[in-house]
Parts: C-alpha cells; sequence; structure tokens
C-alpha cells in the first residue's frame, strides 16, 4: 500500500527541482506533488524546515564503500556501474528470487518523502527522497509467517568500491530490521532525490530510509534482503557493540558513548550555525513510539 | 681488480660522507639565517587561509568540524617537529634550537584556536561543553593536554628559564605526555580505528624512543 504516510515538511524548493523529473521518478515525482497539498497539519516547528540544497545532500556523506571521508563517496562512486542490478529476495518468502531493478520499478509506486535525517554523528538534513514502501517490495515476494526480521545487504565489488579494499570491515555491510519495523508505512526504499536518480553515492540504485533511526541504518546500494527469525548483526553492531546496538533509534536522551546525541547541527549553516534540540525518533515519535512500547531504550539502544 | 674496486667504492662512500655534511652546514647556515619571527608570521599564514576557507565552502559542507580538525591537527604536527629539534641535532648535527620555543608557541595557539572553535562554533552550549569534558574520555583527555600546556607556554620566554633554572628543564618534560595526549585524542575521535592517528602516534613513539638514555654497553668490572 503506498501512500500510506504524508508529508507535514515544507515543500518549497522540492517543486522547482521536480520539473526536472526523468523517466524513472516520473510517476512517483507527479503523485506526491499531488500528496503535498492534502497533507498539511504540521506544527510550526516544521513549518520552518527546509531541505537541503542538492549539493548539501550529495556532497557531505558517509558510504565507506568509498572511503572515510565525507567527500570520498563523491569523488569515487561514479566508478559504481549500477546497471544491470537485481535484488535477491530470500530466506522466509513465498517467492525467492532474484528480482531485476526494472521489474521492482515497474511494480513499485514511487512517491516523494521529506524526511529529517539524522546521523549518529549528531549532524542532520532534511532531504526530499523518492521512493517506494518497504512493505510493498517484501508483499512482491510474499513474507512467510514465522519470519520476524529482516536482513539488507550492500553490494560487494572493491573493483568498484575501492574502500573496500580496506578488510577492517567484515564486507559487505550488513544492516537489520525488526519485521513490524520494516513493514511501517515511514520505512521506504528510495530510488531517487529532488525527483532525480538517485546518485551512487546516496546509495544507487536503490537503499533502505528508515527516517527515525540514526543514518546508518539506512543501508545503501542494497543487492539482498534476507527474510528471517534471527536478529541479524549489523555492521556498525559487529565493529563496535558498546556504541551501536541494532535498534538505533534516534534518542536523545541516550547518548553515544563519545557524544552527546541532545542536540545536532544542520549541514549547510556555514560557521555560525547553532545546533538544535534532536528530537525523540528524530521527529516521528507520534508514527513509531508505539513500536517499542515497554522496551527499555536504553538497553536496546 | 678486486682491490681497486674496493677502492673505488671506499672513495664514493667518503666521497658521500663529505656531500651529506656539506648538506648539513648549509641547513645550518640557512638556519642562521633565518629570523625566528619569520616562522610566526610562515605558520600562522594558515588561519586566515583557513577561515577563509570555511567562510567560502572550501572546507565543505560543514566547515565547523572541519575547521576544528584542521587546527587541531597542525597543533600537532606543530609539536612534533618541536620534537624532531633535538634527535636532528644530536644524530645529524642539524641544529634548529633556536626555532624550538616558537614550535611549541605556535602548536599552543593552534591547540587554543581549535579548543576556542570547539567551545563556541561546535557546541556553544555552556552545560553542554561541562558534561561533555566530564563526561568524554576523548575530550577529558584533550582538555588534561590544553590545560598541561599552560604552564609551559607561560615559561617560554628566558625570564622563566633563568628564574627557574634546572626545574625548567624537568617542567618542559611535560611535553612528551602532552604530544601522546593530543595522539590518544586524535586516535579517539574516529569512529573507527583509522591509520592516519595512528602513523601519529608511531612517529611520535619513535621519536620519544630516541630520547630514552641509552644502557651502557660494559658493565662496570
Amino acid at each position: 500500500m503506498a501512500f500510506r504516510w504524508k508529508n507535514s515538511l515544507k515543500d518549497r524548493d522540492v517543486t522547482e527541482e521536480s520539473i526536472f523529473l526523468n523517466r524513472r521518478q516520473l510517476m512517483g515525482g507527479a503523485a506526491a506533488g499531488l500528496g503535498f497539498v492534502a497533507g498539511s497539519a504540521a506544527s510550526a516547528a516544521e513549518e520552518a524546515l527546509e531541505p537541503n540544497p542538492w549539493e548539501d545532500i550529495t556532497q557531505y556523506n558517509n558510504f565507506y564503500e568509498f572511503g572515510t571521508g565525507k567527500t570520498d563517496p563523491a569523488t569515487y562512486a561514479h566508478a559504481l556501474t549500477t546497471t544491470p542490478w537485481t535484488v535477491t529476495i530470500d530466506g522466509m518468502v513465498d517467492r525467492p528470487a532474484d528480482y531485476a531493478f526494472e521489474d521492482i520499478m515497474k511494480a513499485m509506486t514511487v512517491e516523494e518523502r521529506i524526511y529529517r535525517f539524522r546521523c549518529v554523528e549528531a549532524w542532520s538534513m532534511i532531504i526530499p527522497w523518492n521512493g517506494f514502501e518497504l512493505a510493498d517490495l517484501l508483499d512482491l515476494a510474499g513474507v512467510q509467517d514465522g519470519a520476524k526480521y529482516v536482513r539488507f545487504e550492500t553490494l560487494y565489488r572493491p573493483s568498484e568500491m575501492h574502500g573496500q579494499k580496506a578488510n577492517w570491515i567484515d564486507w559487505p555491510y550488513v544492516e537489520g530490521l525488526r519485521l513490524d519495523e520494516a513493514m511501517h508505512p515511514l520505512t521506504i526504499m528510495a530510488t531517487g532525490i529532488y525527483g532525480r536518480d538517485i546518485p551512487n553515492q546516496n546509495g544507487a540504485p536503490l537503499r533502505l530510509v528508515v527516517p527515525w533511526k540514526y543514518g546508518f541504518k539506512s543501508i545503501k546500494s542494497v543487492v539482498k534482503i534476507t527474510l528471517t527469525d534471527e536478529e541479524p548483526l549489523n555492521t556498525w553492531q559487529q565493529l563496535q557493540p558498546r556504541e551501536y546496538g541494532f535498534y538505533s533509534n534516534v534518542n536523545p536522551n541516550v547518548d553515544h558513548p563519545r557524544w552527546t546525541q541532545a542536540t545536532e547541527r544542520v549541514i549547510g549553516g556555514g560557521l555560525f550555525q547553532p545546533r538544535i534540540p534532536t528530537l525523540m525518533f528524530n521527529g516521528y515519535e507520534e508514527e513509531v513510539a508505539s513500536l517499542y512500547e515497554g522496551m527499555d531504550l536504553a538497553k536496546f539502544y | 681488480m678486486s682491490q681497486s674496486f674496493e677502492h673505488q667504492e671506499g672513495a664514493s662512500v667518503s666521497k658521500q660522507t663529505s656531500t651529506r655534511l656539506r648538506l648539513i652546514d648549509r641547513v645550518n647556515i640557512v638556519a642562521r639565517a633565518v629570523p625566528v619571527w619569520s616562522l610566526y608570521i610562515l605558520l600562522l599564514l594558515p588561519v586566515p587561509w583557513l577561515l577563509y576557507l570555511a567562510q567560502t565552502g572550501g572546507l565543505g559542507r560543514e566547515p565547523i568540524k572541519a575547521l576544528e580538525h584542521e587546527l587541531g591537527e597542525i597543533a600537532l604536527q606543530l609539536l612534533i617537529v618541536g620534537l624532531c629539534v633535538t634527535p636532528l641535532r644530536q644524530h645529524l648535527g642539524v641544529n634548529l634550537i633556536k626555532f624550538r620555543r616558537a614550535l611549541g608557541l605556535l602548536s599552543f595557539i593552534y591547540v587554543t584556536l581549535h579548543l576556542l572553535v570547539w567551545l563556541i562554533l561546535d557546541i556553544g552550549i555552556l552545560s553542554q561543553i561541562w558534561a561533555d569534558i566530564l563526561k568524554r574520555p576523548y575530550i577529558t583527555i584533550g582538555m588534561a593536554g590544553f590545560i598541561l600546556m599552560l604552564p609551559l607556554a607561560i615559561t617560554s620566554n628566558n625570564f622563566s628559564i633563568r628564574k627557574l633554572g634546572p626545574s625548567w628543564r624537568k617542567l618542559h618534560r611535560a611535553v612528551y605526555l602532552i604530544v601522546l595526549l593530543g595522539a590518544v585524542h586524535f586516535i579517539m575521535v574516529k569512529k573507527v580505528w583509522e591509520l592516519e592517528p595512528l602513523i601519529y602516534l608511531a612517529v611520535i613513539l619513535i621519536l620519544l624512543v630516541l630520547r630514552m638514555p641509552r644502557r651502557r654497553k660494559t658493565q662496570p668490572v
């Protein structure tokens, strides 16, 4: 079911950029334009938010497959070829298969979602994604009873992703969600930004976006999705279990061991941009708090 | 044949040695001619340059962290160059001792700017600054390094050397601890084990080992 969630963030720059809609994003972009008219029950704070410009979103990235520097992805990601692209969906599904990217796009409804994006490093942006609900993709493969988690893998191709030649990460990059998190209307697979194809440095041709979790959960350039009954061990948890957990929900009350998560800096404000308070679940508390009812979020960080 | 070959080789070795000595002499002559104040001007030029870059997008989309990191790294580099002065003189005969105070003070200036960027531009919230200093080990370590630098910066003048006498030398050995704190601070800032800060630490350890008192080879009879 597409359009299960309506944007409340302000749409100003987006419509202008949407003039440049291309083939892949066309349907979704147009539909999203209509969506904005309907969705406007936003708080005053949300009204003030505007999407970051294209340059912020595409030139300040963490994508260690292309190096650990913030500009490394923008510099080196052009080496990645994204056609052909298939996504293997396997595990506890009715129709396990290698799904061609084109076939997925034909079956999915792309819409625009303007989300806050909060990195675990305490910076943030507002990003106008184009994408489809992950639930729709999972329905395409048919989730079987008993599946409890979804495990994702990024492409492993060191010849094109030179950062993968460093071996301190056990490639490929792995992420995971609980099935109810994966099926949530906010959870999307993004295929575009500002109505254009998603650039390689942002995770082309399709990447997960889970806006209430720290950015590293939103795994890029996905090639494999596995339905399972075991909690997947995600890459950052494997690297530093004391600092990064499975859930990694944005939470101003649970600090990272080495820095505070109470505040964040919005990228793009120059030298004199003050920090702003971080919101519980990155501002999506109303939508997702119920998923974690009764859980100690300091323990399940 | 073989004798004459050996002879030739010996000659070329001594020729190399004399070339090296001439080079060292030349470095020493140049060093004597360069006034210390010119080092201050030269090594402070990165400050306006970095501020210009930060304002014009040259430091990327998030200039505050970039500026903070650049200033901190320069401070650490200057400390390391300062640590090279003594081994260069002892092992190679290169005398740069007159620049050592300037290197130390310049490092202190950069550490101070690094700290100010963090305090004012990066965090800017007093309660959070205090919590960070107490709760975050890498910030605690960085602050400890800065505080240890204060007495060294204050006593980096001829008056203090005369007044303190032999204890001046002892006091300024604190720089060995300070530079180690700086390197550990740098390693801990990174999200993962990264090569660059580990190289800094390795260089520092080598420079410190070079200072260890050498053991006597012969036992007393």
